[in-house]
C-alpha cells in the first residue's frame, strides 16, 4: 500500500503550467485527474512514473514514506506501447526480459487468460482490435506487480462500449493497488475514482463523486447528474482556454 | 488484357524477348559493324562459347563480393550498434563517418590495389568500404527512432541499455537495415567491378578489359550479362528474404 503526495510548482521549459499544485492520494484507492487537453495530464503522469520531459516540478512528489515513486510504478498509456514484431506472450512478459529477470510464461498466460484474450497468446498486436491491445497491455501493468499504477487515458482510442468493459475490468483487476488514472473523460474519471481532480492552470480542484462505490453504474441517476455537472465544468475550462 | 495475368515469369520473359527484338532491330536497322555493337544472336553464341572462361572470372567476381558485402554489413551493423548504445562514440565517429564518405571511395581505388595488391583482398575492401556507410547509417537511423512509448516503456520497465538495444531498438530497426541492405546490394556489383579494373588478373571486369582490348566486343557483352544476372541474383535474394521475414510477422 503506497499512499501519493505531489505538492508544488509544474514548469513545462521556462513558463508555468500549473501553480499551487496539491494531490493527497490515499493507497490503494483510484485517484482520478481530470481535465482539458494541454492542461498537463499527462505530464503529471510522467513525473509520478519518472519519465524524462520538458517538465520541471518545484516541490515534491513522495510516494509511502519511501522517497519518489520512481521504480515501483507500471504505466499504461493509449496506444503503441505493444511490440509489434512480438506474440502476446512475449509482450506481456518484456518487462522481466528488459531487465534481464525470467520471464514467468505460465503467468502471463494466466493474466492474459484474466484479461479474456484465452486462446490468442501467440497472435500479434496487429492482429488484434485496439480494445484488445488495451487488454494486453493491462495484463503487462498487471504482472509487473507494482504497488501504483498510472493510467494515461488508457481507454480512450476506444469506442464507447468496449471503453465501458475496459473500466470494469481494470477496476476490478487493479482493486487494492494505488491506481492514477489520467482521463479527460467526465463519465470514466465518475465511475472508477475515489477520489477526482479538475486540473486548472491555478492548481486542482477536488471533485464531488456520488457516494456508491467505484466501478459505478453508469445508468445510475447521481453518476448521471455528476456526469452533467462535469461537462459544464469542463464546458467552462474550454471556453476559458479558447 | 489476360495475359497481364500471366506469371510474373513469363512477364518476365515476353520484356527480355521485347528487348531482345528491339536490339537486333538496331542492329539490322543501323548496320553497325559487330566489333561496335554485337547483335543478341552473337553476344548469345559468345556466351555459350565461352561458357568455362565466364563461368571462371564470374566466381572470382562473385566470391569477392558476397565476401564484401558480408565483411561490410557485419562492420555496418556492429558500427551502428556501437553508435546507439554508446553518446561518446556517436559524438567521436559520427563527424568521421560523415567525413569519410566525402571521400568518393571509387576514387581510392587506386590506392587501395597499391597497397593490397592485384588479389582479391582489394577487391574485398572496396566493395566493403563502398556499403559501409549506407548500412550503418540506414540502420543506426532504425535504432534511434525507437518511438516515444517504447522508450517509455524502456524506462518504466527498468530495462538495461544493453537489453532496450537487443530486445526493442534492433527489432524496431530490422526494416531500415533492409533499406540499407537494398542500397549496399544496389552498389557492390559497382564496386567489385571498380576494382577489377583498377587492377586485376581475374574477374568479370578484368575479362570486359582484356575483351575490349581485343576488339571482342560480343565477349565484353557476354561479361556484362553474366554481371548483370549476378546482381539480379543478388537482389532477388534479398527481396525474398526480406518477403519471408515479412511473413513470419504476419502469418
Amino acid at each position: 500500500m503506497t499512499a501519493l503526495r505531489l505538492q508544488g510548482d509544474l514548469w513545462m521549459g521556462t513558463s508555468p503550467l500549473i501553480r499551487d499544485l496539491k494531490l493527497d492520494m490515499p493507497a490503494g484507492c483510484w485517484s482520478c485527474l481530470l481535465g482539458v487537453s494541454g492542461v498537463g495530464k499527462s505530464t503529471i503522469a510522467r513525473l509520478i512514473a519518472g519519465l524524462p520531459g520538458p517538465y520541471r516540478l518545484e516541490g515534491t512528489v513522495s510516494a509511502g514514506d519511501a522517497g519518489t515513486p520512481a521504480g515501483r510504478v507500471a504505466m499504461m498509456a493509449q496506444g503503441g506501447q505493444l511490440l509489434p514484431w512480438a506474440d502476446l506472450v512475449q509482450n506481456v512478459t518484456i518487462g522481466a526480459r528488459l531487465r534481464g529477470t525470467r520471464p514467468d510464461t505460465a503467468r502471463a498466460r494466466n493474466l492474459l487468460e484474466q484479461v479474456g484474450l484465452a486462446g490468442l497468446e501467440a497472435r500479434r498486436p496487429a492482429e488484434l482490435s485496439g480494445g484488445q491491445c488495451q487488454r494486453v497491455a493491462l495484463a503487462r501493468v498487471l504482472i509487473e506487480d507494482c504497488p501504483i499504477v498510472v493510467l494515461d487515458e488508457p481507454f480512450s482510442a476506444l469506442d464507447t462500449l468496449t471503453r465501458l468493459a475496459m473500466q470494469d475490468l481494470a477496476a476490478r483487476l487493479l482493486r487494492g493497488r494505488t491506481v492514477v488514472l489520467i482521463t479527460h473523460d467526465p463519465l470514466e474519471a465518475i465511475r472508477l475514482s475515489d477520489r477526482a481532480w479538475m486540473l486548472g492552470p491555478d492548481g486542482a480542484n477536488r471533485l464531488e463523486l456520488p457516494q456508491t462505490l467505484p466501478p459505478r453504474d453508469f445508468r445510475a441517476p447521481d453518476v448521471l447528474a455528476a456526469q452533467a455537472d462535469l461537462l459544464v465544468l469542463l464546458q467552462g475550462d474550454v471556453v476559458c482556454a479558447g | 488484357m489476360r495475359w497481364l495475368g500471366f506469371g510474373p515469369l513469363l512477364r518476365l520473359l515476353l520484356a527480355l524477348g521485347f528487348g531482345l527484338g528491339l536490339w537486333q532491330l538496331v542492329v539490322w536497322a543501323t548496320g553497325v559493324p559487330h566489333f561496335i555493337l554485337p547483335g543478341p544472336a552473337r553476344v548469345g553464341a559468345s556466351l555459350s562459347n565461352n561458357a568455362p572462361l565466364l563461368l571462371e572470372h564470374a566466381q572470382f567476381t562473385a566470391v569477392n563480393l558476397l565476401t564484401g558485402l558480408a565483411a561490410g554489413v557485419a562492420l555496418g551493423v556492429m558500427t551502428a550498434l556501437n553508435l546507439a548504445l554508446s553518446p561518446g562514440a556517436r559524438l567521436m565517429l559520427r563527424p568521421m563517418l560523415i567525413f569519410a564518405q566525402a571521400v568518393p571511395v571509387f576514387a581510392l581505388a587506386p590506392i587501395l590495389t597499391l597497397w593490397l595488391g592485384y588479389g582479391a583482398a582489394s577487391k574485398i575492401v572496396i566493395v566493403m568500404l563502398v556499403i559501409y556507410f549506407p548500412v550503418t547509417s540506414a540502420f543506426f537511423d532504425g535504432l534511434m527512432r525507437l518511438p516515444a512509448p517504447l522508450t517509455d516503456l524502456a524506462h518504466t520497465m527498468r530495462a538495461t541499455p544493453l537489453r532496450k538495444l537487443f530486445l526493442l531498438q534492433v527489432p524496431h530497426a530490422i526494416p531500415a537495415l533492409f533499406s540499407g541492405l537494398r542500397l549496399a546490394v544496389v552498389y557492390a556489383p559497382f564496386a567489385v567491378i571498380i576494382g577489377e579494373w583498377v587492377g586485376s588478373s581475374r574477374g568479370l571486369g578484368y575479362l570486359m578489359l582484356m575483351a575490349n582490348g581485343r576488339g571482342q566486343t560480343d565477349l565484353m557483352f557476354a561479361a556484362l550479362f553474366v554481371l548483370a544476372a549476378q546482381s539480379l541474383a543478388l537482389f532477388a535474394a534479398l527481396e525474398a528474404i526480406s518477403r519471408g521475414r515479412a511473413k513470419l510477422r504476419e502469418p
